[in-house]
């Protein structure tokens, strides 16, 4: 079972999301999805200032043989993505809750944030769909 | 029947395993009205024999006609080699690489391919072709929106000097995802799209169409107008002919930073002309955008063993991977007859194409000068133009064409369908396989033509006593 940081909070489609002290969010995808995947090569980040509903595809993940959208965990407007993806994808695969980060996005509803599964939900939802 | 691989027998095994009568029923589901009603015009079978017979006398009269006809296709001469190599048994293989790595030869000649087009349009990147040139330019149109990601609207403008079948085909293809093509109208003295007369607030829009040489075969201001659209944070579409860039600046050298996409149709290299196709479409674009690129993609590598070879890449904006989120699910690839126009280029060389495109200019301007001495006609635009220019007739060109035709000419494109305010227009075209002895039947026969039709036109008046 791969590294599910309790502190973060968890989507069905397998992004997490950091809450930020000035009540932004940080998003990317867990390290499991990244175990899916497989060595990345490419990662498409949303344009800052853009916006997205929950559950809107909103970023793009290519591995050697794979291509997976990011959705967004809660609606808001970007306000941050991380460019050094673009150089190198291979942060998500070495660091998938640090220096992997995808997005960060300032929550339109914050009570959204609340609605996203925990650690453990999320640990229980991985177990559940490898059966 | 070796085409048809189940017998009775299997058939009915696969349907009492799935419990269903017959195949027909499994169609059940389309309503009755919807359904087709068979080909009943289509008459019995013949022999062989008969249709070979019947398809040769229906060949023969299609006249070959001494042509000066172009809108789009163009008669080029084709070296004996080219169409001689493309058939040849090592070539032949599914039009697109379906069992790819297997298919080595294949995947090299599309990289060969794709390395001439990057160099003819220089140009990062290119795709291993499309369907054609209309359908390149919709291709281009839809990966612009997707690239183009400053834009908030879908708004694509392009100039009524691009092809008339072009816009229309981007018109059918792009309409039903929200995207507006706004018309830009030309300037009637010169035929291109004047800078001048572009809105210095055309509000956000994603990308401009660029046409050189235009629809009227007269060169635009591509600098100007390229450095347009990105001032206005709008990608550049080139549609251009790849004969001429042999001659003239290519997309990825117009303006300050160059074109973004550059499309056309691949026809005029090793493609005869034939009632309008199969021809192929080229495109290529700027390696910042080649993720947006719809169509395959050959790269080169190295093996476990560190040799050369092949591969298909950047799969992932394959409908194969990313299915409905695919860059396209309509496009496909022209292998044999990029496979032809990969030949053609290889034989002709940067010097041999520069040949043929300085050839085709200089018997175009050599025809306009021989045409000022015809009464009645004129050439209607002022602008340089490359292989192609719009006459003027003081007469219904239908009549001067069909007169034209009886002749064994085919004069020219009648512009009156789509360009009425040009009056009775005619687009001429005259390529390298043009003699000073076809300019001159060409002139000395609508010289005739136009005294008979005025005369019959103006009858004489009996003079009074």
């Amino acid at each position: 079972m791969s590294k599910v940081p309790s502190e973060l909070r968890y989507t069905k489609t397998h992004e997490w999301v950091r809450k930020n002290d000035d009540g932004s969010l940080t998003v990317g995808v867990t390290e499991h999805a990244q175990e899916l995947l497989g060595d990345l090569v490419f990662v498409d980040v949303p344009e800052s200032g853009s916006s997205f509903g929950k559950g809107e595809d909103c970023a793009v993940v290519e591995s050697v043989k794979a291509a997976s959208d990011v959705y967004s965990p809660v609606s808001g407007e970007v306000i941050e993505a991380n460019e050094n993806l673009t150089d190198s994808p291979e942060l998500i695969n070495q660091d998938a809750f640090g220096d992997g980060w995808v997005f960060k996005i300032k929550p339109a509803d914050e009570s959204e944030f609340d609605g996203l599964m925990s650690a453990d939900e999320y640990s229980a939802h991985v177990a559940a769909e490898a059966h | 029947m070796p085409f048809v691989p189940h017998t009775e027998e299997d058939v009915r095994a696969m349907l009492s395993a799935i419990g269903v009568d017959s195949i027909e029923a499994l169609f059940d589901e389309i309503p009755a009205e919807l359904r087709s009603k068979g080909l009943t015009e289509v008459p019995q079978g013949e022999s062989e024999m008969a249709v070979a017979r019947l398809l040769r006398e229906r060949a023969a009269e299609d006249e070959r006609g001494l042509c000066f006809a172009g809108a789009g296709a163009y008669e080029h001469h084709i070296p004996a080699a080219v169409w001689e190599v493309a058939t040849r048994g090592e070539y032949y293989s599914a039009y697109t690489p379906y069992q790819a790595e297997a298919s080595q030869g294949t995947l090299q000649l599309l990289y060969e391919y794709q390395t001439m087009m990057a160099s003819l349009t220089a140009m990062d990147v290119s795709n291993a072709s499309l369907y054609d040139g209309a359908s390149a330019l919709a291709e281009a149109i839809l990966m612009a929106v997707r690239a183009n990601r400053k834009a908030k609207s879908k708004r694509v403008l392009i100039p009524r000097t691009v092809h008339p079948a072009y816009r229309k085909v981007a018109q059918t293809i792009v309409r039903h995802q929200g995207i507006i093509l706004e018309e830009l109208d030309y300037d009637m003295a010169g035929g291109h799209i004047d800078p001048a007369s572009l809105p210095t607030e055309p509000g956000d829009f994603v990308a401009l169409v660029i046409p050189q040489p235009n629809f009227f075969g007269v060169i635009e201001e591509v600098d100007s107008l390229t450095d347009w659209a990105h001032q206005h944070k709008a990608l550049v579409i080139a549609v251009v002919n790849p004969v001429s860039l042999a001659l003239l600046t290519p997309p990825g050298e117009w303006g300050e930073i160059g074109a973004d996409i550059a499309c056309g149709d691949g026809q005029s290299l090793g493609v005869p002309l034939a009632s309008g196709g199969p021809y192929f479409g080229f495109m290529c674009c700027r390696q910042a955008y080649v993720r947006q690129m719809p169509g395959r993609i050959i790269g080169r590598t190295t093996d476990l063993d560190g040799k050369e070879g092949f591969a298909l890449t950047l799969q992932a904006r394959e409908q194969h991977i990313r299915r409905s989120k695919a860059t396209s699910n309509i496009c496909t690839n022209q292998g044999l007859l990029v496979t032809a126009a990969t030949i053609h280029m290889a034989l002709l060389g940067p010097a041999g194409l520069q040949r043929v495109a300085e050839s085709c200019h200089a018997n175009t301007l050599q025809l306009l000068a021989k045409l000022k001495a015809v009464p009645g006609i004129s050439k209607v635009f002022k602008r340089p133009g490359f292989h192609e220019a719009v006459l003027q007739f003081d007469l219904p060109v239908g009549d001067v064409l069909r007169a034209l035709s009886a002749q064994g000419i085919v004069g020219g494109v009648a512009l009156q369908e789509d360009y009425p305010e040009l009056g009775n227009a005619l687009l001429i075209c005259a390529t390298e396989t043009k003699t000073e002895a076809d300019l001159d039947s060409y002139v000395d026969n609508l010289q005739r033509i136009s005294t008979r039709l005025q005369a019959a036109r103006c009858p004489v008046e009996p003079k009074m006593a």
